[in-house]
């Protein structure tokens, strides 16, 4: 159980240090922090433009969205950098727990989004039109938290994917695009054809975004509990997936010999 | 006649190559085609339907700019990560000529994404295409294309330096789209940033290329967008030699 618990975190975080290429500050700044924050500054404006919703709704959902940064490009390099650095192989010769030694890597990976979220927050609150009530932190950190595991939970599915593909890095970059027409982020579902707001209710972040503009607006945690759940069910099938499919492309590459060819 | 053969050879050389790169189609069309349809439901939902043709000429140039940006952040970085940097400085030909076609290469695929998204629109959302001046368009978007490449040519030139220049290129995207007005009026932004707006190529060549497509007077814009194309190449060429030479001293060219 030791090895189990060493492996998770400390291993989880040595693989965070080792694989994730943006964790300079001469990189982590610009690209996590710096580019979210005009991100949100500029749907922000292109919704007072449109005429769509207040400021408000553009921080919280791309505050949230902005640590997809974190949970889509960190989880992904989490995982696919190892075949990329060629340190797969090895890996996936020793004897240690696939659970804990894939999974540990996503606790850094939260932690990140948090951060970048809560940047996004703070930000927001300080240079646009966004005053959410002193009482509503605690639950927005919550829901925040829970979306940032669901959103770490895809980026995992998309790093496993990494495991067989030749160029995951699009695809990270696609999902990372997408989420902002898909999940609520800039648009309200409703506002979106009826299959497209389908597809973005089974991606991560949605009901997670949905539910802490509610939160923000100074709803209790209670009235927007359904959405919180929702989101970690969202959260738990992703999850499962990215374990699902890291275990599969392990089985495939052994059998194949093809771990780290391309 | 060197010159321009170097010009043209490398080009060509460099639009061919990042044709097929994906990376590179990627922000070349699908991300400003996911711009365009965020924005154009935005419109929509927010009951300003009339300015989708707008939204679809500034996400058609921040295409131009996002293809760039990457490219001019990259210019010096790969040839760092291929090896083939201290090669190019080495050769007879100015460093310059050799980066130059690269940045306007990067630029020049902006045309995919002008039309990607042009036809998008047109087709996705049943954006009607009218030019009020045709010809002021078909000038205005290479105009563009030449002051956002030279402007690429002014971020390769300081990136030499740094080495961690594509952190800089995700840095740089959404500022720049911001306040350069490409989908968002300047006049929504505060006052001080206007003169940011000013000095940079994209604010005159979206305003060029909408006005010749809308209505308009793009002249002006299309000679304010070729000057700040001229000042830029003079002082990227400046800031070339003058950082080539200073990693040249300190032995940094080739450090990733």
């Amino acid at each position: 159980m030791t090895a189990f618990f060493r492996v998770f975190f400390v291993g989880g975080l040595i693989a965070y240090r080792a694989l994730f290429n943006w964790i300079r500050p001469a990189v982590y700044i610009p690209t996590m922090l710096i580019g979210p924050l005009f991100q949100i500054l500029f749907f922000a404006y292109l919704g007072r433009y449109s005429g769509l919703r207040n400021d408000a709704f553009f921080v919280v959902g791309n505050a949230v969205q902005s640590s997809a940064m974190s949970s889509v490009f960190a989880g992904t390099m989490a995982i696919a950098n190892e075949r990329q650095f060629q340190t797969l192989s090895p890996l996936l010769a020793s004897p240690a727990n696939r659970f804990a030694l894939f999974m540990g890597r996503s606790l850094p990976v939260i932690v990140s989004g948090l951060f970048v979220s809560a940047w996004g927050f703070v930000m927001g609150r300080l240079l646009l039109d966004f005053h959410p009530p002193l009482a509503s932190i605690p639950a927005l950190a919550l829901v925040t938290l829970v979306s940032v595991v669901s959103g770490t939970a895809f980026g995992l599915t998309i790093g496993s994917v990494g495991m067989r593909a030749r160029d995951v890095f699009m695809s990270a970059n696609i999902a990372y695009y997408i989420m902002w027409l898909l999940c609520g982020v800039n648009i309200p579902l409703d506002s979106l054809p009826s299959w497209l707001a389908q597809i973005g209710r089974l991606m991560p972040l949605t009901h997670g975004i949905a539910a802490a503009r509610e939160v923000a607006a100074g709803a209790s945690l209670g009235s927007a509990s359904g959405l919180v759940w929702t989101e970690a069910g969202v959260a738990a099938a992703w999850g499962t997936l990215a374990f699902t499919l890291v275990h599969w492309f392990e089985l495939e590459g052994r059998r194949r010999a093809s771990l780290e060819t391309y | 006649m060197r010159v321009a053969r170097l010009l043209l050879a490398g080009l060509r050389f460099h639009f061919k190559s990042l044709t097929l790169s994906w990376f590179f189609i990627l922000t070349s069309v699908f991300m400003p085609l996911v711009v365009a349809t965020v924005s154009y439901y935005m419109f929509r939902a927010g009951g300003k339907p009339g300015t989708l043709f707008y939204a679809s000429l500034g996400a058609a140039v921040y295409g131009i700019w996002s293809s760039t940006l990457f490219g001019s952040g990259g210019a010096i970085q790969w040839q760092r990560w291929q090896g083939t940097l201290e090669v190019i400085v080495s050769a007879p030909a100015p460093f310059i000529l050799v980066v130059l076609p690269l940045t306007i290469a990067t630029s020049s695929i902006g045309v995919y994404s002008l039309t990607s998204t042009l036809l998008w629109g047109r087709f996705a959302f049943g954006i009607p295409f009218y030019l009020e001046h045709p010809l002021a368009f078909v000038v205005a978007v290479p105009a563009t294309i030449l002051g956002l490449g030279l402007l690429g040519l002014l971020f390769a030139s300081t990136f030499v330096l740094y080495r961690h220049a594509n952190a800089l290129s995700n840095m740089l995207e959404w500022p720049v789209l911001l306040v350069t007005g490409m989908l968002v009026p300047l006049s929504l932004l505060p006052g001080w940033s206007h003169p940011i707006a000013w000095l940079l190529a994209p604010t005159w060549g979206v305003r060029a290329i909408r006005e010749a497509a809308l209505g308009g007077t793009p002249w002006p814009d299309v000679g304010v967008t070729l000057a700040l194309g001229a000042a830029y190449l003079a002082l990227g060429a400046l800031f070339l030699r003058y950082f080539e030479v200073a990693a040249r001293k300190h032995a940094t060219l080739s450090l990733t």
